[in-house]
């Protein structure tokens, strides 16, 4: 199937915080001969208050987000977690709303970033090279929401001679959870350490990860700590290994 | 902020920094975990069906749970068990000490039973002037410690050989720093003078069999099996979600509740109670009660968006697998119930006690449904926790009017796009901004706004 245009999501704490992680997605589709269309309107998928119980909120937001991605034909996201909320959560969040219907079709047609190059084959034209060791973190909600065994890591494993290493083991959580880790900052803390220390065991000095949210954590976390440990995401690193990427007027696009 | 929600942030923060603990609980679970891991693959195959299969089980059990409680007191009757309804912990208390009163009770066993913690039997009885020892070595340990258990299957498992050496040198007068081999034959000794003494013999219960009328006591280390046969009265309490309906459904949840909880192919003693002594067996007790107990878990049954917690089977997986129970141990949850299934429940048996706070001290990582062997959602019920707690303004002010003010901003890109300068300076001055992440100087959006005018 040729390569056509895809819709972008952009998480908020990407649009917001990481600016520099959705351009690296929008670089890596483009080379992949993908037309982006990034909807200007967006905020957020609504999850912050749908995890904190808070759905009349979730509700309020998340419907600004089916407005914003109506007509969509192939959403992409470089969140498991985001896109756990549209296509898992969406419907509870809906049911028995005016939007059911619509929330639901737009569940059918958002992807995370590795599951839709996996889908489309395109990681396997990436056809580019990242020498060296890669910790992976598997973000909890790609792992046990979205069903994901191990898409980021096969496709960290398309660059060439890239040697991507995972702690044995069921991955245990990064300890963000939202605002959890606001709420319970020393638990959450402690679990990152916990998570961390694994990766340290492994002698990795870089780690990619498939979640915005786990990046913010474990990089906190990984500060505190003293680890000189370069965390980023997925799509950062597939960029690097492209040479394109980066935000513009860092100069790699344009 | 509730006064329990401020002293489990204490706890908690102080435990979850003690690297010494979070070490040693680490170190026990990932034994665990791996070993069930093994034998679930290894006795299971396909694993995913097992525990859907169970948790179609226990669904029908739920579906079905006043007629199955009474076939079980059908079949128990006619075999001379007493069966007893308790409504809630002081009733069930009322009824163990009356059934001792009736019987002269001075000297009581008890074998490992989460049940009798939660209606905290031992103080009624030895408020009773009814002495009562704990024969599971686990629950001695913490009895002797004055503690509660500190994880539903290992009672005593954030211990060191070396500090119980030192409680049992306290206690029991053993030699100070003795080894494992010293320690549990003290133990023994002492159990086995108790199980000659004790008129008294308390248990709880993994199952109760509606066809048969039996329940069934799972454990490792035959004094539960001793505690049921060897003194006059045997005593078991049980919550009404227990019961299983046929003695055939033991084929797979015996197996299914050694492989998740101790990695276990099967525990090594599975006991059947069906009665007291009858003519012509030489042992066994002359008389058997059934102590059934509601306490909150009607109130469970009642509310469908939870009720299939009580489908749990007790085997402490979730706790294992958690890494919230893992950085903050048993104790800090304050319940008798800890782990994820502690926090889904707890706030429902006990509804004037404010325990919601326990559902939002997750991340919803979603491994103790993972992990769970019966297919319990638990993630999904704490966050159905809070969404209650929510609808009940049971949360304080604070985080209602936070997200309020959040979705105004984020319902509108405008909103968002004018508002983040003030976002930007607000972090600036904030006291805790070290936690807070700092904002990027341009958006994505504001950034692929200017491209596009580029």
């Amino acid at each position: 199937m040729a390569p056509s245009t895809v819709s972008v999501l952009i998480p908020c704490l990407v649009d917001q915080v990481y600016p520099e992680m959705g351009w690296a997605m929008v670089a890596v589709l483009r080379r992949l001969g993908y037309g982006v269309d990034y909807r200007r309107g967006q905020t957020c998928c609504g999850q912050p208050a749908f995890n904190a119980g808070h759905w009349g909120e979730a509700r309020r937001v998340a419907g600004h987000c089916l407005e914003v991605f109506r007509g969509a034909e192939r959403v992409v996201c470089p969140s498991g977690s985001c896109t756990a909320m549209l296509r898992e959560f969406y419907a509870e969040l809906f049911a028995g709303d005016a939007r059911e219907a619509e929330a639901a079709a737009l569940a059918g047609r958002v992807e995370e970033f590795s599951e839709f190059l996996l889908r489309e084959g395109a990681a396997g034209r990436l056809g580019a090279r990242l020498p060296g060791r890669l910790g992976f973190h598997n973000s909890c909600h790609s792992r046990r929401e979205l069903g994901q065994r191990d898409e980021s890591r096969r496709v960290l494993e398309q660059l060439e001679d890239c040697e991507v290493v995972e702690p044995a083991g069921e991955p245990d959580c990064c300890g963000f959870g939202g605002l959890f880790s606001v709420k319970f900052a020393g638990i959450a803390g402690a679990m990152a350490q916990s998570r961390l220390a694994r990766f340290h065991e492994l002698g990795v000095a870089r780690l990619a990860v498939n979640d915005p949210g786990c990046i913010l954590h474990l990089r906190q976390e990984a500060e505190r700590a003293g680890l000189g440990l370069e965390i980023r995401h997925v799509a950062e690193w597939v960029a690097e290994a492209l040479g394109v990427g980066a935000a513009p007027g860092a100069g790699a696009e344009r | 902020m509730t006064a329990r929600l401020r002293e489990f942030r204490r706890a908690a923060d102080e435990r979850a920094a003690d690297l010494v603990h979070r070490e040693r609980i680490a170190r026990v679970m990932s034994k665990s975990n791996a070993a069930s891991e093994t034998m679930k693959v290894r006795q299971f195959g396909d694993w995913e069906r097992a525990r859907r299969l169970a948790g179609q089980i226990k669904r029908h059990v739920l579906a079905n749970l006043p007629d199955l409680l009474e076939e079980f007191e059908r079949h128990a009757t006619a075999r001379g068990v007493e069966v007893l309804w308790a409504a809630d912990a002081g009733e069930a208390r009322a009824l163990l000490l009356g059934l001792a009163r009736r019987f002269q009770i001075e000297i009581a066993v008890k074998s490992k039973s989460m049940t009798t913690e939660e209606i905290e039997l031992n103080a009624a009885l030895e408020a009773a002037g009814i002495e009562v020892l704990e024969s599971d070595l686990g629950e001695l340990i913490v009895q002797l410690a004055g503690t509660r258990p500190y994880h539903i299957v290992g009672p005593a498992i954030h211990l060191t050989r070396a500090e119980i050496a030192e409680l049992f040198h306290r206690k029991l007068g053993t030699a100070p720093g003795a080894g494992a081999e010293e320690l549990t034959l003290a133990a023994r000794d002492l159990l086995r003078r108790k199980f000659a003494a004790a008129g008294l013999g308390i248990t709880g219960a993994n199952f109760l069999l509606a066809d048969a009328g039996a329940i069934t006591v799972v454990e490792n280390e035959g004094n539960a099996r001793l505690t049921m046969a060897m003194p006059r009265v045997h005593v078991a309490i049980a919550g009404i979600e227990k019961v299983l309906p046929r003695l055939a459904d033991l084929a797979l949840f015996l197996p299914l509740l050694a492989s998740s909880g101790t990695g276990q192919q099967l525990t090594c003693y599975n006991t059947l109670a069906r009665g007291p002594r009858t003519a012509g067996e030489p042992d066994g007790p002359e008389h058997m009660a059934v102590i059934l107990l509601d306490n909150g878990r009607t109130t469970l049954y009642a509310r469908p968006a939870v009720r299939q917690a009580l489908r749990c089977i007790r085997c402490g997986a979730c706790l294992n697998v958690c890494p919230v129970y893992r950085s903050i141990g048993g104790y800090t949850y304050g319940t008798v119930y800890s782990g994820p299934i502690g926090a889904v429940i707890t706030p429902h048996l006990e509804e004037q006690g404010r325990w919601e706070h326990l559902s939002q001290a997750s991340s919803l990582c979603g491994a103790c449904s993972a992990a769970c062997p019966v297919d319990i959602d638990l993630h999904r019920l704490l966050l159905e926790n809070r969404r209650r707690a929510t609808a009940e303004r049971k949360e304080g002010w604070f985080w209602a009017a936070a997200l309020r003010a959040w979705a105004w901003v984020f319902s509108r890109r405008g909103r968002l796009d004018r508002l983040r300068g003030v976002g930007r300076l607000v972090r600036a001055a904030a006291p805790g901004r070290a936690r807070v992440p700092r904002l990027a100087p341009r958006s994505f959006a504001q950034m692929w706004s200017d491209r596009e005018q580029s």
